[in-house]
């Protein structure tokens, strides 16, 4: 199918919009958008971080979810108590997929849940003492945790218990970190803002434990990796190209990393940051704090891959930039491979994109990379700075939606007849069942690394799979599809 | 009274950020921009104008408090 122009884009838009009831289709009609490139500021076009309309399917998670799920989750050697009711950590247990090395239940704690297990009791006379307690046995229990942080869940705000309290106490007592997280799930519209109070706690509880303290050896070379979750793998296929460009990596937030890793960020010569919606705050701060600079990188597909290698390197010395080029030609050759392989067989195919964070925008190159076209893209919970910095990575006239509804990313897919969706596990079986090829692209279908060449080679092939398997051809049942054949042949006579 | 982070980018311009509007913008120029005198009315590449106290040279990045002169529209 051909792509849509401005104005097809537009009027798909209205009428989309037309089932709302007036004050409905006046809300969404300021979340939907059609790209035009020469804009430079989102704001002139889409709406976003707003809050969503009652009645409408969303796929938004919660501020809890933002703290515990995305941010410290991952620190696999500290301990992170769910506190409150056991459904909040219990159902997200391991969702995310952070890969992480250690043993778990020993000195790691990643795809554990930890959790207060409130009753009526404790709701009616306060979680406070309880949560005192639970602290000791954590101690006595898995003694080689590292720290220990509290992640609010909504009933610890609305009874008011002073959590900071317990924290500050304890930690005299068990002499580790603890980190009161004031990230109960109704604070703001989505998970952004637990990320952003997430980083707060990063900030008031962690950093500053080693100002003063000159004890650990630095180089001139010592960055952080900031905003990568490790999903399948993702940190460590990262990782090693800024080791092979002479780098060292001191620290990587959060996927894999460990607490010390955290404190010891300050002293690095440069941030890196790869999810910027949930981790620019802690960067920020650092560059005003510590004078640290950070960066923004892009480690989907070749394209974006080199592109970044040598923006990273160009804040260093010859020898690092050297390096670039070298390890970019290094693997040449391997992703040079992968392109020749998958490409004749993804050409110009159409895919539309509904994810969170970082993806929406950092993908798209990785696609093209394979001669594919994202004619669509939003994002669940961005902000306007994550649109601005998308408008310029996207098509002119291509679709751009912010927090869409169930019903809106249904109706987009079906006029614009993508041939593959990467989406949410909510929306998954929506779409396969009206035979669109699909990938969960939160947490790789369970498959990844997705970054760097390595990732680059295993994304190609996934896509592939997805795209041409042949079960899509089997998707209307033989008598209906005989049906549609005698109809087209009669139509043809 | 917006908290404004301000940094110096990769050409030396000045970048404004306000952490609670999500505006990232460059700035087109600044009243007084020697490393005695700093501040007063700062313009934005989006049309806004900002005021901070005139004060010695910063050291950025740094938040300081700006007063919204205009908003540009
Ligand atoms: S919104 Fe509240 S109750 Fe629901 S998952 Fe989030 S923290 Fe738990």
């Amino acid at each position: 199918m051909a792509a849509l122009t401005r104005e097809e884009t537009e009027a798909l838009i209205q009428e989309v919009l037309e089932v709302y009831p007036d004050a409905a289709k006046k809300d969404r009609a300021k979340h939907l958008a059609v790209n035009d490139q020469s804009l430079e500021k989102s704001n002139k076009c889409i709406t976003s971080n707003r809050k969503s309309l009652p009645g409408v399917m969303t796929i938004r998670g919660c501020a809890y979810a933002g703290s515990k799920g995305v941010v410290w989750g991952p620190i696999k050697d500290m301990i992170h108590i769910s506190h409150g009711p056991v459904g909040c950590g219990q159902y997200s247990r391991a969702g995310r997929r952070n890969y992480y090395v250690g043993t778990t239940g020993v000195n790691t704690f990643g795809t554990m849940n930890f959790t207060s297990d409130f009753q009526e009791k404790d709701i009616v006379f306060g979680g406070d003492k309880k949560l005192a307690k639970i602290m000791h046995e954590i101690e006595e229990l898995f003694p080689l945790n590292k720290g220990i942080s509290i992640q609010s869940e909504c009933p610890i705000g609305l009874i008011g218990d002073d959590i900071e309290a317990v924290a500050k106490k304890a930690n005299k007592e068990i002499n580790k970190p603890v980190v009161p997280v004031r990230c109960e799930g109704f604070r703001g519209v989505s998970q952004s803002l637990g990320h952003h109070i997430a980083n707060d706690a990063i900030r008031d509880w962690v950093l500053e434990n080693r100002d003063g303290d000159d004890s650990f050896p630095t180089t001139p070379y010592d960055v952080a990796v900031i905003g990568d979750y490790n999903i399948g793998g993702d940190a460590w296929s990262s990782r090693t190209l800024l080791e092979e460009m002479g780098l060292r990596v001191v620290a990587q937030w959060s996927g894999d990393g460990t607490i010390a890793e955290m404190e010891k960020t300050p002293k690095v010569k440069l941030n890196l940051i790869h999810c910027y919606r949930s981790m620019n705050y802690i960067a920020r701060h650092m560059e005003e704090k510590y004078k640290i600079p950070w960066i923004e990188y892009n480690f989907f597909g070749p394209t974006k891959i080199a592109e970044s290698l040598r923006k990273i390197a160009a804040l260093f010395d010859e020898t690092i930039q050297a390096n670039a080029e070298k390890v970019i030609a290094r693997y040449q050759a391997e992703y040079e491979a992968v392109i020749a392989k998958y490409k004749p067989r993804l050409q110009g195919k159409r895919v539309m994109l509904y994810v969170g964070g970082l993806r929406p925008r950092h993908v798209i190159g990785a696609y093209e990379d394979l001669g594919m076209e994202v004619v669509g893209t939003g994002y669940e919970f961005g902000h306007n700075d994550d649109y601005d910095r998308t408008i310029k990575e996207m098509g002119n006239a291509t679709l751009i939606y912010d927090d869409v509804t169930g019903y809106e990313f249904e109706e987009f897919v079906k006029r614009v007849k993508p041939d593959l969706i990467g989406s949410g596990v909510k929306e998954k079986y929506i779409f396969q069942k009206m035979g669109v090829p699909f990938r969960q692209m939160h947490s790789w279908d369970y498959s990844g690394p997705y970054h760097g060449y390595d990732g680059f080679a295993i994304f190609a092939r996934d896509m592939d799979m997805t795209l041409n398997n042949p079960c899509w051809k089997q998707i209307k049942a033989p008598w209906k599809a005989a049906a549609s054949e005698q109809v087209a042949v009669a139509a043809g006579a | 009274m917006p908290n404004v982070m301000l940094k110096k980018n990769a050409d030396g311009k000045l970048v404004f950020y306000v952490p609670k509007k999500d505006l990232e913008e460059v700035a087109e120029s600044v009243e007084f921009d020697s490393p005695e005198q700093w501040g007063g009315e700062v313009l934005l590449s989006d049309g806004s104008k900002y005021y901070f106290e005139p004060q010695a040279q910063p050291d950025f990045p740094v938040t300081l408090r700006a007063k919204r002169v205009d908003s540009g529209e």
